[in-house]
């Protein structure tokens, strides 16, 4: 901070040497640059810089505290070698399949379900204004809230199936959360919950956008309302897809307190995702270098997700 | 524009700067001590530390637990903002103490007479490199039973001496159609439970070379598979609803008759406790069959660290606090543990306390007092997280037989290492 600060005093007197230009005017000139300086600085420091940071880390041998000599890619073939430990599975092992698992079946079920929701709201009919925000409303509830609700409402010794068994029902049977191989699943389950809504009015806004004429001519063509969806209304919301993917794509990569609220980590921490991976092994193990490498390659999934996205919607822009 | 957008940086910033002098007569503590019983016990020391004139503020800990209090206790150290003290754990205090940032409190020690009161095995957390770094506030031991005594008398059992004692006293109230074994099914507990197996199964000599020693031959051997095996006999005794479940509803079951029993350290006595019931007329305790002799410990530490010399003198006030008797006897007939000085009188403790205390003397003067390895005190975090991974995934199946155990376990300490 220091070097930059004496940067400033020197410059100071310089500007005092010019009477010329108008101190007024000057500052107008600087004043939103002033403004916005905080939140510049703060983005480069805070994300870019620290994102060079872990990454440097991860190429030392940090354990409690940062380290910065430079011990070469141990903790990437650590976590190489524990890509391919299935049996019994690595904890890294566990993390990245329940991130295949996971990320697939939410995305998966949040558009589907979402547009279906969409097309049915969008079918003019009573009560719409009253409805949508029912379905929208999950959005507005933290993970850890929604965690915690679905976490009461799974246990088969307080939820779902304690209540069937006492309205008579004894053989039904529901313990996913309870197990190591399908407590993933749980928590695909109320991600899903929490965000097809907010896909549901993403599509609304996308039907809502498209010309009626379209609709029409199609109808007197002779199209059934099947037709109609398949062949017009779906490939015509094709940028909605895209948006809603990659609204849904970061969701799931970054789930943590989902996956904490729910499950605790699961039994034998059978349900981690990468994000508990990482936070695990940097804060509770010691094993920051471990830690970072892992972040860094959730990182470089993130980006092989975002950068053809960007990449395609600007040289759309371009042309 | 890059230079004076960098310009408008450095004025905006030097503003967000301002200095902040500590009060130098204020004890900066960072505990997460927040619940009720274990809150009124510490303010037993905020009003010693009144009566000497110096003010307790606590550092705030947003999400509360320990892991939330390290993560801040790390972000505050790497700022240079150090608090007066902090509840740290084993090996977390050694690993501040290499990185230079804990303080010397070997003065008041010394004057104290620390090193005789208290047990050596602590001493090897709280002083480091010759230098008393952290003030030991109690003792926990993790291999207890806690037993409802309604049900004990309704299926007619008796203290179990052995480990077949044990499994024989659980398949009795599996007959009578009471859970038997009260588990929570995280990590931690498991392989708090699985501490006391392996001291039970291969006895102290074997604790110690495997779990405190890390002897890689221990850790292949069949006393550990056979450990492991017990351990899955243990397990087929929970409900099946076991997994996940927190600590003290566990140990709930056990005080509402849900359930016979609960492998779990002394401080499910203060459950009991808050519940209103009395040792030996509503809950029995009992050590872990066959380690009767040992105790598995961990305890809470006080780390001092190396503030200023201007706030030096409230820092040793408050460790001379902490480890003063009428603290110590005060204070852990509240938490359910022990005190860190074996010189502490035990009138004031009831009779699981009682025995506690005989039995850390007993065992720290017969050389049978270890570190748990479950709680962070066999060998440090990195360890004992692989340890707790290899422990759970036994328990609930990913890892299926106790060959395959004692590999991976070898090979997670390793890669730990």
């Amino acid at each position: 901070m220091s070097t930059v600060a004496e940067t400033q005093i020197k410059l100071t007197p310089e500007h005092d040497a010019h009477p010329g230009a108008s101190v007024r005017s000057r500052l107008q000139d600087l004043l939103p640059k002033i403004v916005l300086a905080p939140s510049f600085a703060a983005t480069i420091v805070f994300v870019y810089g620290f994102i060079l940071w872990t990454i440097y880390l991860s190429f030392t041998n940090s354990k409690t505290f940062p380290s910065y000599d430079i011990t070469g890619a141990r903790a990437y073939q650590r976590l190489w070698r524990w890509t391919f430990e299935s049996d019994p599975p690595s904890s890294w092992y566990t993390s990245i399949t329940n991130m295949g698992i996971f990320g697939f079946l939410y995305i998966l079920i949040c558009l589907a379900l979402g547009l279906f929701l969409a097309i049915l709201l969008d079918q003019k009919i009573r009560g719409e204004g009253v409805l949508r925000p029912i379905y929208l409303y999950p959005m507005a509830l933290s993970f850890i809230v929604t965690g915690v609700a679905w976490k009461w409402f799974l246990d088969p010794g307080l939820g779902l199936e304690q209540t069937l068994h006492q309205w008579g029902w004894t053989s039904f049977h529901f313990d996913w959360i309870k197990n190591k191989d399908f407590v993933i699943y749980t928590v695909v389950i109320a991600g899903v919950w929490q965000a097809s809504g907010f896909i549901m009015a993403m599509f609304l806004a996308g039907l809502r956008g498209i010309d009626g004429e379209i609709m029409k001519a199609a109808q007197i063509d002779g199209a059934t309302t099947f037709q109609l969806y398949r062949r017009i209304v779906i490939p015509l919301l094709r940028p909605v897809f895209l948006s809603a993917f990659i609204v849904l794509a970061h969701l799931a990569i970054k789930s943590y307190d989902l996956v904490v609220a729910l499950t605790s980590g699961g039994p034998g921490g059978s349900a981690w995702l990468p994000s508990n991976f990482m936070y695990e092994f940097t804060f509770k193990r010691n094993e920051m270098a471990v830690g970072s490498a892992s972040a860094v390659i959730m990182l470089m999934t993130i980006t092989a997700i975002i950068v053809p996205y960007l990449y395609s919607e600007l040289r759309e822009k371009s042309r | 524009m890059l230079r004076k957008l960098l310009i408008g940086t450095a004025l905006a910033t030097s503003f967000a700067f301002s200095a902040h002098a500590a009060d130098v007569k204020e004890v900066q503590m960072l505990h997460w001590w927040t619940s009720g019983g274990e809150a009124a016990a510490l303010n037993v020391l905020k009003q010693d530390l009144a009566k000497e004139g110096y003010a307790w503020k606590d550092v705030p800990v947003a999400g509360g637990g320990g892991d939330a209090a390290m993560t801040a206790l790390k972000a505050m150290v790497a700022a240079g903002n150090y608090p007066t003290a902090s509840q740290m754990l084993g090996y977390t205090v050694l690993d501040y103490a290499a990185a230079g940032v804990m303080g010397d409190l070997t003065e008041t020690a010394k004057k104290e007479g620390w090193d005789k009161s208290v047990p050596a095995a602590l001493q090897k957390f709280s002083v480091y490199d010759g230098k008393w770094v952290a003030a030991p506030v109690n003792v926990h031991s993790v291999n207890w039973l806690w037993i409802n005594k309604a049900v004990m008398d309704k299926i007619g059992g008796t203290e179990p001496k052995t480990f077949d004692d044990f499994i024989a006293l659980l398949d009795k109230a599996k007959a009578a159609g009471v859970i038997p074994l009260a588990l929570g099914g995280q990590n931690w507990q498991e392989a708090t439970m699985f501490d006391s197996v392996v001291l039970s199964t291969g006895g102290p000599e074997f604790y110690k070379k495997a779990m405190n020693d890390l002897d890689e031959a221990s850790l292949k051997s069949d006393t550990m598979k056979k450990s492991f095996d017990n351990l899955a006999k243990l397990v087929t005794y929970v409900d099946p609803n076991f997994s996940g479940r927190d600590w003290n509803l566990a140990t709930a079951m056990v005080i509402k008759g849900d359930a016979l029993v609960q492998v779990m350290g002394d401080w499910a006595k203060g459950e009991f406790h808050a519940a209103n019931k009395t040792p030996g007329t509503d809950f029995l305790c009992y050590r872990f069959p066959g380690t009767d002799g040992s105790v598995v410990y961990n305890s809470d530490m006080f780390g001092m660290f190396n503030v200023p010399e201007d706030r030096k003198a409230a820092q040793v006030a408050l460790a001379t606090a902490t480890l003063s008797k009428s603290f110590q006897s005060a204070f852990n007939v509240v938490k359910g543990s022990v005190p860190a000085r074996t010189d502490v009188p035990d009138t004031d403790f009831d009779a699981c306390g009682k025995k506690g205390i005989a039995d850390l003397k007993k065992a720290n003067e017969g050389g049978t007092l270890f570190g748990s390895l479950a709680q962070g005190y066999g060998a440090p975090p990195a360890v004992a997280n692989a340890y707790k991974d290899v422990v759970s995934k036994f328990v609930h199946g990913q890892i299926k037989s106790s060959d395959e155990a004692v590999t991976e376990l070898v090979k997670a300490i390793d890669d730990a290492k």
